[in-house]
């Protein structure tokens, strides 16, 4: 079978084993609770600062945007505004909508072959993609920011107001959250997609699969410990709340189902800055999106602009002098 | 070419299943894959043409022998250069580290659609270097090298001599077309990574000789075919005898005035070759009608009479030295300002780079159309307008008589350069001529036009006569959309703004699809006005009969 997701399948049991085993058996509480945690957190601050600082100490000496659609000329020939702005306004809206909506993804065609009958090239609309992405972001995003009620105290008014919209979708089970369920589906498509199509699959290595797996087993973990088996939360919160004061401290009660999440969690955060997850942050630095094309109209400076030799009109000339006048062609100089 | 293939052969190879397409599982495995195929690349760049240009390593190697006679430590500078241009270019920076491989560029290169072959997927054509960078730059790839198979795992590699000919194979067979950017969620660019890729290629002296040589020639005689400044008069004088055999009138134009109100430059191809020498045709006609009516003083130049600039296949800094003469020239001459003629790289670098790289223009006014009153605020800093700004300008007001019978004949649709498309979004503009010229006018696909539209297949310095094989099927996409419209509103004319599509459409339509001419804008412009005192024209600027003539 294939290794490329076999081993970070493997990878992401044997870690929820070893915080389980670790807790349940060597009662490494401390460790796993508080040691790790802290240290996730500090490795995904710091690596993120890091690798922001290094993009954008990086110079952006041209002004290269892609542009997809009508440029500004004339005044009577539309611009389109969004994807080809000359103006900082337009650019803010091409990167909200980037970015909120993943508009350039609603774009994706899939294209097709036909050898047999005109041999036509076809592209479909492939909206499959941007609808399962946006589910994975939006529903982690959700997830994220409920969990803010294991930080706060009080709970502020716009977590309750989420859950209160999050849970609004009655499936018979008792306070169930729509956004944990999508965050699993949508992983498991973004999964299947992966495994499935011939392209994907072939490009794909394990560093993409992992992110995946430690999704996958972050969100089944947190599933089962809501609606499964019965996880002490007042524990679980008075942990917490100790973790953000700085006071830390181990409740009795809490198993480990929880630390094998919560040392998933603390896994994907440590691993975020080193890996692709980094789009995160590198969308909006993303300079063929975020950059006006109005360099035509604006001068852009270039940093690291350099003097470079040319062919000069005069070393032109003097090459070429007798044969311009006998050509009849002006020159500088007549002989 | 006995070796080419039959379309058919052609048609048969295309698969989009990359394991049963390849010989390899894994795409790291370099040494089972490198396989430089004949027909697919380019003859390497003569060692006088580096030699002129002053870069690193001229010296005669072949593709596809074992030994690439490589300086000793070629690795140390290829890491050296990456390193620099990590420093230089936000955008390698970035795109090296937030792709995420979701594979939506997959199926947007027109040279995998065309070939089926997985390294020509953006997303993999990129990884080569990506898979080298992990290795040596980041955190992740330093911490598991050492440890077995972790490279796997992370996807990376050394870099090495099978990696390095994989890179150069892969580089030169895209385009810098940038569709696959205009998909990508992160609008990674590969056309960008392409281009840094070249730049590293070069450090080591390994370029192509298709884009070597012109460039060195642009360098001395100030255009890609070397053409020296008496016979580039010759040949602009061929075109004045030909128009004046069809129009009675004399359209010869000046050269280096001092003091004309506009520098003109287009693309050398447009000199040279058909069917560019009928849009050049137009381009005087243009003029002629211009002075004629309204007094505008146009100049060009031998010395800056190049527009295309293949320096941008090179490196930036070559791409800089060359265009740096448009300037120099503008300077030199003390016109207003400069009018570009079609061309699709030419205009890409005028949009996005000259005047970061060459400005500021302070010498130049802001464009004004003299004619027209307009003011081409867009042009402000470059002082560069594009001439189908300019026509598009001129017919809107008014100031053009044309004749649009004349190109009755013409079944029109039009093909949107890469370049000017996706970096620069001229694309209402040129319709906006070409429906003032003519009656006819059917748009491909969507899919297939404007921003999304597809590559000729021989951009960016890969219109050799050598990679045939990879010309035509990359040119497939693009062809498939003229087909469509060939047969359904039967269009015998694609339409562009390109040079290099002039000079490598008609290759792919003879292939493709038989029976469609490829004609520039300005040829039908140069058809259809109608010049103070010229004669009944019985014939268009290919000399053949107008439409309507032959019953009468
Ligand atoms: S579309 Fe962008 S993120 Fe996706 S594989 Fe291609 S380059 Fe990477
Ligand atoms: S720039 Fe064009 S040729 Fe190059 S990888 Fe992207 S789509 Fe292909």
């Amino acid at each position: 079978m294939n290794q490329r997701y076999l081993i970070p399948l493997t990878a992401v049991f044997l870690l929820f084993l070893l915080a389980y085993t670790g807790v349940e058996g060597l009662g490494l509480q401390v460790v796993f609770g508080v040691l790790i945690p802290y240290l996730a957190i500090a490795a995904f601050l710091i690596g993120f600062v890091i690798k922001v600082k290094g993009w954008a100490a990086s110079a952006v000496p041209f002004r290269i945007p892609t542009t997809c659609g009508q440029q500004k000329s004339l005044p009577w020939i539309k611009q389109n505004t969004i994807d080809n702005p000359n103006t900082s306004a337009g650019v803010f809206v091409r990167m909200l909508l980037e970015i909120f909506t993943f508009r350039s993804l609603f774009r994706n065609t899939k294209a097709a072959f036909n050898r047999n009958a005109s041999n036509k090239l076809t592209y479909s609309w492939e909206i499959f993609l941007w609808v399962g992405a946006l589910a994975f972001h939006y529903a982690f995003l959700v997830v994220l920011l409920r969990h803010l009620r294991f930080f706060t105290a009080p709970v502020p008014g716009f977590i309750q107001l989420l859950e209160n919209m999050d849970g609004i979708i009655q499936l018979g089970l008792p306070g169930l959250f729509v956004s944990g369920p999508v965050l699993l589906l949508a992983t498991l498509f973004l999964l299947s997609r992966r495994v499935l199509d011939a392209k994907v699959s072939y490009i794909s290595q394990a560093a993409d699969y992992f992110p995946l797996f430690l999704i996958i087993g972050i969100a089944a973990t947190g599933i089962a410990m809501r609606y499964f088996t019965k996880v002490d939360i007042i524990g679980i919160k008075e942990m917490t709340m100790g973790l953000v004061t700085f006071h830390p401290h181990i409740p009795e009660e809490v198993g480990g189902l929880f630390y094998g999440h919560l040392f998933l969690v603390s896994i994907l955060f440590a691993y975020f800055p080193m890996s692709k997850l980094m789009h995160m942050g590198g969308v909006f630095l993303s300079p063929t999106r975020n950059m006006a094309n109005n360099s035509r109209a604006k001068r852009h400076i270039n940093p690291w602009n350099y003097d470079v030799p040319i062919h000069t009109y005069e070393q032109y000339e003097d090459h070429f002098r007798d044969k311009m006048i006998e050509a009849g062609l002006p020159v500088d100089k007549k002989e | 070419m006995a070796d080419e293939l039959t379309p058919d052969e052609a048609l048969d190879k295309i698969n989009f299943h990359p394991r049963s397409n390849s010989k390899s599982r894994n795409w790291l495995d370099t040494t089972k894959s490198v396989q430089i195929r004949p027909g697919m690349y380019c003859y390497a760049a003569k060692p006088e043409s580096v030699e002129t240009l002053g870069l690193p390593y001229a010296r005669s190697w072949n593709p596809t022998d074992e030994d690439w006679k490589l300086p000793e430590n070629w690795q140390e500078i290829l890491h050296e250069g990456i390193k620099e241009r990590l420093e230089r270019f936000r955008t390698f920076k970035i795109f090296m580290d937030i792709c995420v491989r979701c594979g939506v560029c997959a199926d947007k290169c027109h040279f995998f659609l065309g070939t089926g072959d997985p390294k020509n997927m953006p997303v993999l054509r990129a990884e080569l270097l990506r898979s080298i960078y992990r290795n040596d730059f980041t955190f992740a790839g330093k911490l598991l090298k050492n440890i077995p198979g972790g490279k796997r795992l992370l996807g990376s590699r050394e870099m090495s001599l099978e990696a390095l000919k994989e890179m150069w194979y892969y580089f030169f067979q895209c385009t810098e077309c940038r569709r696959c950017s205009v998909f990508c969620p992160y609008g990674i660019d590969t056309a960008e990574i392409t281009i840094i890729g070249r730049e590293l290629l070069n450090l080591l002296g390994l370029n192509i000789d298709w884009i070597a040589t012109p460039v060195s020639n642009c360098y001395k005689t100030g255009n890609h075919l070397g053409i020296q400044p008496h016979a580039f008069k010759d040949m602009l004088d061929f075109f004045v005898e030909d128009i004046e055999e069809i129009t009675g009138v004399d359209c010869t134009p000046q050269y280096q005035k001092k003091g004309a109100d506009i520098l003109f430059v287009t693309p050398s191809g447009d000199v040279f070759a058909d069917p560019g020498t009928y849009t050049c045709q137009g381009y005087l006609i243009l003029f002629k009608y211009l002075k004629e009516k309204y007094g505008l003083d146009v100049t060009w130049s031998t010395y800056a009479s190049e527009g295309g600039n293949f320096g941008f296949f090179t490196s930036h800094e070559t791409m800089k030295r060359l265009n740096a003469k448009m300037y120099v020239e503008a300077k030199r001459l003390g016109v207003k300002w400069i009018l570009g003629g079609e061309c699709g790289h030419m205009w890409r670098v005028i949009n996005q780079y000259m005047d970061t790289m060459n400005g500021p223009a302070d010498f130049l006014e802001v464009p004004v159309n003299p004619i027209t009153g307009t003011r081409f605020d867009n042009a402000a800093s470059t002082k560069m307008v594009h001439i189908c700004e300019f026509t598009a300008d001129l017919i809107k007001h008014g100031k053009l008589e044309l004749d649009k019978s004349r190109n009755a004949n013409r079944i029109l649709t039009f093909h949107d350069s890469c370049n000017p498309a996706r970096g620069m979004g001229i694309l209402d503009e040129p319709r906006y001529c070409i429906k003032a010229c003519a009656d006819h006018f059917y748009e491909m696909p969507p899919n297939t036009i404007r921003e999304q539209t597809f590559c000729c297949g021989s951009g960016a310095g890969l219109n050799a006569g050598e990679n045939i094989e990879l010309r035509m099927a990359g040119a497939l996409p693009r062809a498939n959309a003229v087909k469509y419209v060939h047969e359904k509103f039967g269009v015998n004319s694609l339409a562009t703004i390109c040079a290099i599509d002039r000079a490598a459409l008609p290759t792919m339509c003879e292939y493709w699809v038989p029976e469609v001419d490829v004609i520039g804008v300005h040829e039908l412009v140069g058809n259809a006005l109608i010049l103070p005192g010229e004669k009944k024209r019985t014939e268009d600027l290919r000399m053949e009969p107008l439409p309507g003539v032959e019953e009468e």
